[in-house]
């Protein structure tokens, strides 16, 4: 049986779609059979991130009202053998994804897949209450900024009460924080929230931290999710996220800031 | 950061201290508002009508309580009736 994890966040333009391409692509290579979906109808952009949309037939609603199967719909990553994309509708509205619909394409998918990936929508609307109501474990991805910070608040407070798991009394979502778009220099000025702020505020579990990093906009360019970057500080940090999510024990990188030479220094670096 | 910033070694106090004391208050006060049903401040409303229909109160002279416990949930109600006798319809 396939774990899901829900990809979430309350505000937009925090890391969503990056996270979810990344995290998908990154336990496919660690050999788990994963697929990723978006739940953002009207509005998808995971295929774009993951660089298939020109592979788009059928989508996720397509498959929820029998228009076309599961193998139909799913798109095979061309990079990992382990990956497949289940696409988003364009064309339709947010209404399309019925609580019926969705557990009976995830019941589907869970036979075949360890791992289903759901890439929420911003907002707490339904789509994204639909992406998060069969999670198993819930990313809630972060910017260290005050809005940010409280829109994940807000959504713990969705998670632990609007879920199947909560409505059927069984053992609560496990919740992760990812802090993305992180820059130790700023923290070390004392402008921005650290890593530690914003674990007091939230007190949930760090799975990672990803600092703000060029290769994310270069890859979602060239439609490449950023971990398979693996010169990048955000690439090496995705793969830790990853590994730590399966279990290993990997220390945070890219928390401090790189130290310069004195030259450099000198000469205002 | 140039020569003249590496001597002024006392940095000014970041605007990030200012943002988890915000956000700390903002969340502990949501939190408190979890989970309470959501017909409170209908019930607040609705008792405070029944109330100004014999005795003249503040608006917010009813408060509303929601606790939860490990086994129960208590609903405190507080009404703060007028000092003296003036206020009697």
């Amino acid at each position: 049986m396939a774990r899901i994890i829900v990809i979430t966040s309350g505000k937009g333009g925090v890391g969503k779609t990056t996270t979810s391409a990344a995290l998908a692509m990154g336990l496919a290579q660690r050999g788990h059979r994963t697929v990723v979906i978006d739940f953002d109808v009207g509005l998808r952009n995971l295929d774009l991130i993951m660089g298939c949309e020109r592979r788009v037939v059928y989508d996720f609603v397509n498959v929820i009202n029998q228009e076309a199967n599961l193998n139909q719909a799913l798109i095979r990553d061309k990079r990992c053998d382990n990956l497949y994309v289940l696409p988003a509708s364009q064309t339709r509205d947010k209404d399309a994804l019925t609580k019926e619909g969705v557990g009976r394409v995830l019941e589907e998918l869970a036979h075949g897949y360890d791992f289903i990936v759901c890439d929420s929508p911003a907002g707490i609307e339904h789509g994204a209450t639909m992406a998060m109501y069969y999670a198993d474990d819930a990313v809630v991805v972060t910017n260290p900024e005050v809005s940010s910070v409280r829109d994940s608040d807000r959504m713990l407070g969705i998670l632990s009460s609007k879920s199947r798991r909560a409505e059927s009394n069984d053992e609560p979502i496990r919740e992760f924080l990812l802090l993305t778009r992180y820059d130790p220099a700023r923290v070390e000025k004392g402008e921005m929230l650290s890593v530690g702020d914003v674990q007091e505020i939230l007190s949930l579990n760090l799975l990672g931290v990803i600092p703000e990093s060029k290769s994310v906009l270069t890859a979602s360019n060239s439609g490449v999710p950023v971990v398979l970057d693996r010169e990048s500080d955000a690439g090496k940090a995705y793969a830790d996220t990853v590994a730590r999510y399966l279990g290993d024990e990997v220390p945070h990188r890219f928390l401090q800031v790189e130290k310069k030479g004195f030259l450099k220094r000198f000469f205002r670096g | 950061m140039g020569l003249l910033d590496y001597f002024r070694s006392s940095r000014p106090k970041g605007s990030a201290n200012v943002a988890k004391e915000r956000l700390q208050i903002l969340v502990a006060h949501d939190r408190t508002q979890r989970g309470r049903p959501s017909y409170l401040p209908k019930l607040q409303q609705e008792i405070l009508e029944v109330i100004r229909k014999y005795v003249e109160v503040d608006m917010n002279a009813v408060s509303v309580k929601y606790e939860q416990e490990d086994s129960h949930e208590v609903l405190e109600l507080n009404i703060v009736l007028p000092d003296t006798a003036q206020g009697r319809i």
